[in-house]
């Protein structure tokens, strides 16, 4: 059986909780069905690992490829007087229609096509892996351009200078331009953070059991919606306020040295 | 100035949110299905609606037609139910393991979805009487090594989430074993890549699926044999016996059988 009858449940319980008025006996009821009957904390727990896979995964794919794509899309532009190499242009226009057609997509149509039509996973890993590719993909693309608006904010005059002193482009981009640009783009990064970690909710329609498709199948064990959807609300909102604190904090670490 | 603003501020908040709840209520409405035209254009019959909620990747017992109004064997006995009671029929097409739910917080009258009766279920909502006859098979791809239920041990199973497919599947195999799919449709195509060894659901899409799809057969061992209710909230008792009254007149003048041969050719 997997449900246990609010009757059936009164019987187990100790004499203090029949006391109890009864909203609250009723609340107590539905949270041990969502939780503790037959341990389904455990499926909650097992969903917050996939969701914490996929997201910390897709993340650091979604940083590294939209720091790769903003590096090309900036030193392409950076060329105003005379035609960027012709290497660059061909990066260039690669990057360009690889943000036009994810940005250009919804999210739930590039899961299906990665998962149905181009991946087609198998097994459980495999569907992991296929979830973190097509969501760093999808968040590089946004990262890219949150990038590129840092990297374009920091002064030609700084990365001229740099170079005049003999350094190369790549150790001007990363000991002068990057440092300061990672500052300006710390906030609207983790508005893509938060974005992306509420975006792995879609990952269940590749059959990937995230914690949100567990509180769904809780649900549909019970047929009681409250507990464990108000609960899934409040473990995302956790997840997102640990997330900006911890980027508060590094903000604060790298306005150190502004002083 | 600044109260100006202020007051179309809140006024613009007012209207998002109203426009919201509005687009909550949005529904698609059912198809006429008698053959007679003028059912369609004929104004609704003075009478309340009756809202059935339904997942439309189930067919024969509902998928959407061309035009995209939800039809099938559910929807035609919803229409003919609510026609009986001098009801204006409105179709709510949902996820199929939101249903339940829905219909016992009150956002739909009436499920009809190719609905087990199960005891888990009885517990929060009210079932009519059966209507139809439902069986869970197996689906694989031709040539496949599992030739029985007892195959299925260690394999991966495709399922719609939340029918009974997938109940009897998780409890019987763990969830490791079972890949949940919103639809039946998914759960095929699926089995097509080869992601899944199998699909357990009702036979009846069953068999639609296995016709579209070269490759595909149904095992001759079902994996349970069930009955199709309607569901209705446990409080709306009143329209529980009013369902269940027409519900016997049409069974009892054939309209049921007659439906559901129109969809199910008997072999």
């Amino acid at each position: 059986m997997n449900f246990v009858t609010f009757e059936m449940w009164l019987e187990g319980v100790p004499d203090w909780i029949l006391a109890l008025p009864d909203w609250l006996q009723n609340f107590m009821y539905q949270f041990y069905q969502t939780f503790i009957f037959e341990q389904r904390y455990m499926l909650f727990l097992n969903g917050l690992k996939i969701t914490a896979i996929v997201t910390v995964g897709a993340l650091a794919m979604g940083i590294v490829l939209g720091l790769i794509v903003a590096i090309i899309r900036t030193s392409n532009d950076s060329f105003v007087s005379r035609k960027p190499p012709f290497i660059l242009r061909i990066f260039n226009a690669i990057c360009k229609i690889y943000l036009t057609v994810i940005r250009g997509t919804p999210m739930m149509v590039q899961l299906l096509i990665m998962g149905f039509v181009i991946m087609v996973p198998k097994t459980e890993t495999e569907i992991i892996v296929c979830a973190i590719v097509t969501l760093g993909i999808n968040s590089g693309a946004y990262v890219a351009e949150i990038a590129r608006s840092g990297l374009m904010s920091i002064d030609a005059g700084q990365s001229e200078a740099a170079r005049s002193l003999g350094l190369s482009y790549f150790k001007t981009m990363w000991y002068v331009v990057i440092p300061q640009a990672i500052k300006n783009i710390l906030p609207a990064l983790g508005n893509e953070m938060i974005t992306l970690l509420k975006d792995t909710s879609l990952v269940s329609v590749i059959a990937l059991r995230d914690v949100t498709k567990q509180a769904q199948n809780i649900v549909s064990k019970t047929y009681q919606a409250y507990v464990p959807y108000i609960s899934l609300a409040a473990i995302y909102l956790a997840i997102v306020m640990l997330l900006t604190w911890l980027l508060s904090l590094l903000e604060r670490r790298l306005r150190k040295s502004d002083r | 100035m600044k109260a100006f603003v202020k007051v179309l501020a809140l006024a613009l908040c007012v209207a998002l949110i109203g426009g919201v709840f509005a687009g909550c209520t949005n529904t698609t409405t059912a198809p006429s299905t008698t053959d007679d035209a003028t059912a369609t254009t004929a104004a609704p019959v003075a009478g309340e609606e009756l809202v059935m909620g339904t997942n439309a990747a189930f067919p024969p017992y509902e998928f959407t037609d061309d035009q995209g109004n939800v039809v099938g064997i559910d929807a035609e006995i919803a229409q003919a139910i609510a026609d009986k009671l001098g009801m204006t029929l409105v179709i709510k097409d949902m996820e199929f393991d939101s249903l339940l739910t829905a219909v016992a917080g009150g956002s739909i009258d009436i499920v009809l979805a190719g609905l087990t009766v199960t005891e888990e279920r009885k517990q929060s909502v009210n079932f009519t009487d059966t209507y139809a006859k439902g069986v869970q098979v197996i689906i694989v791809k031709e040539g496949s090594a599992i030739k029985s239920v007892d195959d299925l041990e260690g394999k991966t199973i495709g399922v719609q989430a939340g029918t009974t497919g997938d109940i009897y599947c998780t409890d019987d195999f763990g969830q490791e074993n079972v890949k949940q799919f919103a639809n039946g449709t998914l759960a095929v195509a699926a089995l097509v890549n080869d992601q899944v060894d199998c699909v357990v659901i009702d036979n009846e899409p069953a068999k639609n699926f296995v016709a579209a799809n070269a490759g595909l057969a149904i095992l001759e061992t079902a994996y349970t044999e069930e009955d199709y209710a309607a569901a209705i909230a446990k409080e709306n008792t009143e329209l529980l016996d009013k369902v269940n009254a027409a519900m016997a007149e049409l069974k009892a003048d054939g309209t049921i059988d007659a439906i559901i041969g129109k969809y199910i050719t008997a072999e």
